[in-house]
């Protein structure tokens, strides 16, 4: 492809079949405390 | 649905529902601008021509040809028909709460003008701080209602958290007396603004807190302006050497210098380099979140100011490597699952905060209003029914979620700044949506930069 680069697959979709566990870290206790984003935190069983 | 942006010189589209997110060239960036839903098969049809007649047949077809096969790989126009956005509350439902936000202090020795918690007392008028009793009930809550949850999270807050450290202390050694017990793994933060760090303090919060988040402005200027002393001098000079220690002795535990921006400072990526050319890698800078009345509190005509502001923040960032800004660091492959973005914070549900008395509430900014208390430690009370309504809330009932690109990336924004701004917990506020897009886009773009440098060696 030439005009196109794809820099992430269909990770979101593919995470739905595994995840869901809730052993992750609470989105606001990370560094805002008040402007939450979840995409910016890590999942527990990737380390 | 696809979102498609042009940032940081870059043309980028987001496939929201599969998570795709790919880098286009003008032509392509056109094209799909020009379509809304799933493409034909087929050649470009002559509509599409027709709308953009800069560009020669030869090269739509191209660009119209690489977005199908996007399109058939599944990573173009996809749908959300995997998840099932009922289940997702039934998941929350009566889901074991595993974080706390714990407020030792009801006291703070600085008086920050823009202070949620009216200067630490939250404005009940008087000042405490937990006593041990009050902390270990508060433990024992969290154990009883995590259910299988191994990880627990405590951040000792305030206030001001060391103003309470015995408290702190104790509270650590109770929690990690019980978890072999209880199969319990606790992680310890501390949310301090650096007053009364000492050698002792340091080397405390160092061994046993798996993150601190420093609170720091930025300029001494702009941080004296907003975050003062009982006497009302200025904070910066007192605090900078202590967080300087702390970080330095902190090894490759986490940490976060943690500022504030208002409606005074919307040059705010001068505080963030500011911060960083002090020795901190990993800063978080954030609006404000504050009454609409208050003179340093965003109008909706300071957003385009701010949004500008992002981006060249974005820009200064990408020309060094030692800086890890918190808003815009976002883990395209390895981030939260799907099933977690659906839900945000989980305040209300999986996390709540128990002020000195031990009472409970959805989160640390819901704390004195009376609407939203939750139980007490004390007496074993909790609000199922308020419980779930917050554990209702996610992306798909909230309001105007649904229809936003970065509903995944976001999760449905903050209920209180929604309660604050709003009056209610459902509604998103909008200026923060701005923003938080702004971000989005920026921390996508930076990715995107990031990964042509290292192509192009």
């Amino acid at each position: 492809m030439t005009h196109v680069k794809t820099i992430n697959g269909a990770t979101l979709k593919n995470s739905a079949a595994h995840g869901g566990c809730g052993e992750c870290q609470t989105s606001c206790q990370s560094a805002c405390k008040t402007s939450c984003t979840v995409a910016n935190q890590k999942c527990e069983n990737r380390k | 649905m696809v979102h498609t942006f042009h940032c940081l010189g870059e043309y980028i589209a987001v496939d929201v529902d599969s998570g795709a997110v790919h880098v286009l060239d003008k032509t392509a960036y056109d094209v799909l601008g020009q379509v809304q839903t799933r493409m034909p098969e087929g050649p470009c049809p002559d509509w599409l021509a027709q709308r953009l007649p800069e560009y020669s047949r030869q090269e739509m077809e191209g660009a119209w040809s690489d977005l199908q096969e996007l399109q058939k790989a599944g990573l173009l126009f996809t749908d959300d028909s995997y998840l099932d956005p009922q289940a997702a509350v039934l998941m929350q439902q009566d889901a074991p709460i595993k974080a706390l936000c714990l407020h030792v202090s009801h006291d703070c020795n600085l008086r920050c003008q823009y202070c949620f918690a009216s200067t630490g007392d939250f404005g009940t008028g008087h000042r405490m701080t937990m006593d041990v009793e009050t902390a270990k009930k508060a433990i024992d809550f969290v154990i009883q209602r995590s259910g299988n949850r191994r990880n627990i999270e405590v951040d000792f807050f305030g206030g001001e958290p060391l103003m309470a450290m015995d408290t702190v202390k104790a509270t650590v050694e109770y929690a990690r007396s019980l978890e072999k017990e209880h199969n319990k793994s606790f992680r310890f933060t501390i949310t301090t603004n650096g007053v009364l760090l000492n050698d002792e303090n340091i080397a405390y919060i160092n061994r046993e807190m798996s993150n601190a988040v420093l609170s720091l402005d930025g300029r001494p200027e702009v941080n004296d302006r907003m975050r003062k002393t009982v006497s009302g001098g200025g904070s910066y000079d007192v605090i900078l050497p202590k967080f300087q220690k702390l970080v330095e002795g902190r090894g490759d535990k986490d940490y976060y210098l943690r500022g504030t921006f208002t409606r005074h400072n919307k040059d705010f990526a001068a505080d963030v380099m500011h911060i960083a050319d002090q020795g901190f890698r990993n800063v978080s800078v954030e609006p404000v979140v504050g009454s609409p009345d208050c003179d340093y509190t965003f109008r909706d005509e300071d957003l385009p100011d701010i949004q500008a502001e992002y981006e060249k923040l974005a820009e200064e960032l990408l020309q060094r490597d030692d800086v890890n800004f918190f808003h815009f660091n976002v883990d395209l492959s390895q981030g939260p699952c799907v099933i977690k973005r659906l839900r945000g914070c989980g305040a209300g549900c999986e996390y709540v905060a128990i002020t000195p008395e031990g009472e409970i509430y959805p989160c640390h900014q819901f704390v004195g209003n009376e609407d939203y208390r939750l139980g007490s430690v004390w007496d074993g009370s909790f609000n199922l029914e308020l419980a779930r309504k917050f554990a209702s809330l996610n992306i798909y009932t909230r309001p105007v979620c649904h229809d936003c690109w970065a509903r995944f990336y976001c999760s449905g924004g903050c209920s209180a700044s929604n309660l604050l701004v709003n009056g209610d917990i459902k509604e998103p506020n909008q200026f923060g949506c701005e923003l938080q897009r702004k971000r989005l886009e920026c921390a996508i773009a930076m990715v995107a930069r990031r990964a042509e440098k290292e192509n192009n060696g």
